[in-house]
């Protein structure tokens, strides 16, 4: 038995976020002004999905990776120029709407459609990865949705850590409030995973790499179906993009002695910074008990779960 | 880590190119339009991948295709020659030229130089035109020179032309261009150039290797195709090490400034209007402003190397520009989309470099191919592009190599035989007068203009970039020198550049902040530049000996820096860069009167796509 993972990452276009985004109504609904020519990154939460998925895949041979992309079709063939040097990746390409105006129900079904059409892929080495917010107006819904189709109930939100472990077992840490991780292990795939930000710097560019990508981004781009994803009949009665927020505060700290180790700006603690986050850590044994059902259970602690502080 | 753990990769091409602007759009668009010519596929194989068609790879330092470049107006005489059925609706914010004016504007403030030629202009133009030239301070001039007309032509924001070529080129599948990858050199090996190498990435902000280090690739190819605009690495390098051809040399240099600006409710202006300024905020500085579909303008100012003041500043002259009451008229009450500044290469034909060499080929405004004379560049840019393309498949289809003298045959002679060609021997000198003044720059290019390059006025001593004064001398009679040194002691000490105290201690007004349209600089930056640095690359300006910076006396790039990036130093010593607000405009290089500025290939700038 092969021990590689098949990694499919959901991810599309958002505008830059530096630029100026302005809601309009226009007459398909809800929009952005001149969102055509609003120049687009792959979301970011995706983003760091596809550089842990293409990670995950150089350190396990056999692997392969795809990243299925819902989005104007000429606005990805312009994002491709931008990611394909990053990481390698098979192309799967729907052509439909990816503003902020979809609905997330019809995305999760065209994904999870797309996915079940991807050729050689073996959905019992299936790890599936996405941003943890995308396409879903920050709700982090659509990768629970499409995992649901698939028929995937390991599902992990917010994730900043997976892990393969020589045992063929997985474990994730998860983000949870208060700055710390919950920490859990699965026998193996298949995953869902929507990511956080990982803990991957943004990969350099790989002119091979692009070279390579971009043979077959082309014809993935040429094939690419067309769906309706938009929240037809939707009546939105009001619409805001999300307000930039400064809450820099400053705290000056008056010293009595100056110390040449340290710069006038501070250290993080004198900025009120909290310390480097502790790790829950919560174990989840899974055995699959029969098809479809799942059987959850502690390994010490009597019917409960067991936290690792 | 060191670098000579990681080896350095390689990878084979058919032709490489550097820089994605108007320039290699023509190029690429000839190029891809052949590969896909089933007549054309037999000769147009690739040699290092036999097999497959021509491998060909264009890489562009800027973070998209679209990203700081410049909204123009042109006769678009190439882009129809290759769009014969271009409708301008299908490029976002083009449309076509309605109504064209001349417009020289007063000084309504006291504050700008004028010298006695000016003021008789000033007075002799106010003649045509009494009652209104006194209420906007400005005169419509009756007539547009036939050589200065874009009648019939576009007007188009480079930014979304640049996107909706590339995207006509990807979709062709025939050729990749790969932005937010700078190119650091070109690889020459016996007189040949024989590829390019991309920047390390990975490194801290002084190149040296740290976490995630990768060595820039080596990009081999027979044919290294050199679009990277006036102040390219690649192509100032290639100057570096072939020379200029006699007689050539490279004087004249200009910034232009812009913004993109959604115009008030009240502005009555229509999509297409053209307005062409001169005489102010300085009689030097000339100024634009095209009108858009959908209530936008792109409107700037272009700082010329001419403009001998020790203190240039595109941005506070810019704001000046804008608040002229001619102009003001229609912005008051406008709100500031984007923002950004370049470089022009203004020597056009004089500054013109070895086009072709054994195994490279230059194209574009590095090429010298801007009109100063026509107030024409993209059009030039994009036709010598289009030629050196023909060039090319004409090469490969007759099987012969890229060497100088075949791509002298087959490139250099299409573009000597072409419009492009003659009208910049027109203008070769059509901007000399202004090294006298601006009344003999005017003279001047009228009459090159009219003449069709036979009557030119003479340069004379020129004083540009090696004649720029001292504070003292530039502000004489205007600030004593007293007060220039209490402002340089001032400025010194809060670390900021001299100008806006020095212009508002010679008479001009403070900005009225309104925080939609008048701005400060750096709100500019983020508000209309959004400008980015991405960690892991070396810094691309570089003050190469501190010691000659340190005994510097005017030290311009201060000055002139487009986004304020570079500040003073302490103590006013060695100037500070932060690259997080640099534009990539180049300016400091050809401000720099000691030349001691490096201006490396470098990833990040601008993020606007609507400039």
């Amino acid at each position: 038995m092969t021990s590689g993972f098949h990694i499919v990452v959901c991810g599309s276009l958002v505008p830059d976020p530096l630029q100026t985004l302005e809601p309009v109504q226009g007459p398909g609904g809800p929009g952005l002004k001149n969102e055509m020519m609003l120049p687009s990154v792959l979301d970011p939460w995706a983003a760091h999905a596809l550089y842990e998925a293409a990670h995950l895949a150089k350190q396990t041979p056999d692997s392969r990776v795809w990243l299925v992309s819902l989005g104007p079709k000429a606005r990805l063939q312009q994002l491709m120029m931008s990611i394909a040097q990053k990481a390698a990746f098979q192309l799967v390409a729907v052509d439909g709407s990816a503003s902020g105006f979809t609905d997330c129900y019809d995305v999760a079904a065209v994904l999870a459609e797309a996915i079940e059409g991807i050729e050689g892929l073996d959905r019992s080495r299936l790890l599936l990865f996405g941003g943890r917010s995308s396409a879903s107006r920050d709700a982090g819904v659509t990768m629970q949705m499409v995992g649901e189709r698939l028929g995937i109930s390991e599902q992990f939100l917010a994730v900043d850590k997976l892990e393969a472990r020589s045992d063929g077992s997985l474990r994730v840490l998860e983000r949870v409030e208060g700055g710390r991780y919950l920490a859990s292990v699965c026998d193996g795939p298949p995953l869902v995973c929507a990511w956080s930000t990982g803990e991957l710097p943004e990969p350099p560019n790989n002119p091979q790499i692009g070279m390579q990508n971009m043979r077959a981004i082309m014809p993935a781009l040429q094939k690419a179906r067309t769906v309706q994803v938009g929240a037809a009949g939707t009546d939105y009665r009001s619409v805001e993009v999300p307000r930039q927020r400064r809450d820099t505060r400053v705290v000056k700290m008056r010293r009595s002695t100056k110390s040449p180790a340290r710069s006038s700006s501070g250290s993080g603690a004198e900025h009120g910074e909290s310390p480097l986050p502790s790790t829950h850590t919560r174990r989840r044994h899974v055995t699959q008990s029969g098809p479809g059902s799942l059987d959850r259970r502690s390994p010490g602690l009597g019917g409960g779960e067991r936290w690792e502080l | 880590m060191s670098e000579t753990t990681i080896e350095r990769q390689s990878m084979e091409v058919d032709i490489v190119c550097v820089g994605f602007g108007p320039a290699t759009g023509g190029f690429l668009t000839t190029l891809s339009r052949a590969l896909q010519d089933p007549d054309k596929q037999s000769f147009l194989q690739s040699r290092v991948m036999p097999g497959m068609p021509l491998q060909v790879v264009c890489y562009e330092r800027a973070d998209d295709i679209g990203f700081g470049v410049s909204g123009v107006v042109t006769r678009a005489h190439g882009l129809r020659q290759s769009f014969p059925d271009l409708e301008p609706g299908e490029i976002p914010m083009s449309c076509p030229v309605t109504e064209e004016k001349l417009v020289y504007l007063k000084d309504p403030m006291g504050a700008s130089r004028r010298p006695a030629g000016v003021k008789s202009i000033d007075v002799l133009l106010g003649t045509l035109r009494p009652i209104r030239a006194r209420r906007d301070h400005a005169v419509e001039l009756p007539h547009i020179p036939d050589f200065m007309s874009k009648e019939d032509g576009l007007v188009l924001s480079i930014g979304q032309f640049n996107q909706w070529v590339g995207s006509l080129l990807m979709s062709s599948g025939q050729v990749q261009i790969w932005p937010g990858m700078p190119v650091a050199k070109p690889l020459v090996e016996d007189s040949r150039v024989v590829g390019v190498r991309l920047v390390d990435q990975g490194t801290n902000l002084k190149g040296v290797p740290s976490e995630g280090y990768m060595p820039g690739m080596d990009v081999e190819a027979a044919l290294t195709v050199v679009g990277d605009g006036p102040v390219g690495p690649v192509g100032r390098m290639l100057d570096e090490h072939f020379g200029m051809p006699a007689q050539d040399q490279r004087r004249d240099w200009a910034v232009g400034m812009k913004m993109v600006v959604d115009l008030p409710e009240h502005c009555r202006l229509e999509p297409g209007t053209v307005l062409h300024t001169l005489g102010y905020p300085e009689p030097e500085i000339f100024g634009f402003l095209y009108v858009m579909p959908e209530r936008i303008a792109s409107l700037g100012i272009f700082v010329p190397s001419w403009l001998d003041s020790p203190v240039r500043t595109s941005y506070r002259y810019l704001q000046h520009w804008m608040m002229h009451p001619y102009i003001w008229r229609y912005l008051e009450g406008g709100a500031l989309r984007s923002w950004g500044a370049k470089t022009l290469q203004e020597s056009g034909r004089r500054g013109e470099p070895h086009l072709v060499g054994h195994g490279f080929a230059r194209i574009g405004e590095g090429s010298g191919s801007t009109n100063v004379l026509t107030g024409s560049g993209v059009d030039e840019a994009w036709t010598t592009g289009v030629q050196l393309g023909e060039g090319v498949i004409e090469l490969l289809r007759d099987g012969k190599p890229f060497t100088r003298e075949n791509l002298e045959g087959a490139y250099v002679r299409r573009r000597r035989d072409s419009w492009v060609e003659k009208e910049a021997r027109v203008a070769e000198k059509a901007r000399d007068g202004f090294q006298r003044g601006f009344a003999s720059g005017l003279l001047g290019m009228g009459l090159s203009g009219l003449s069709g390059g036979k009557l030119n006025v003479s340069s004379g001593k020129g004083k540009g970039r090696e004649g720029v004064p001292s504070l003292e001398e530039y502000y004489e009679g205007r600030i004593d020198p007293e007060r220039i040194q209490k402002i340089r002691r001032e400025t010194a000490a809060a670390r900021t550049s001299l100008h806006a105290a020095l212009m508002e201690a010679a008479g001009w007004p403070p900005i009225p902040y309104d925080g939609k349209l008048l701005v400060s600089q750096q709100d500019a930056l983020l508000i209309g530049g959004k400008v980015q640095a991405p960690p892991g690359y070396p810094d691309h300006v570089v003050f190469i000996y501190p010691s000659v910076c340190e005994g510097c006396a005017s030290k311009l790039c201060i000055e002139i820096c487009s986004g304020e990036a570079i500040t003073p130093g302490e103590g006013g010593g060695l100037p500070e860069f932060d690259r997080e607000k640099c534009v990539h405009c180049g300016a400091c290089v050809w401000n720099c009167e000691e030349e001691n500025i490096e201006f490396r290939a470098g990833a990040g700038g601008l993020h606007s796509a609507e400039n």
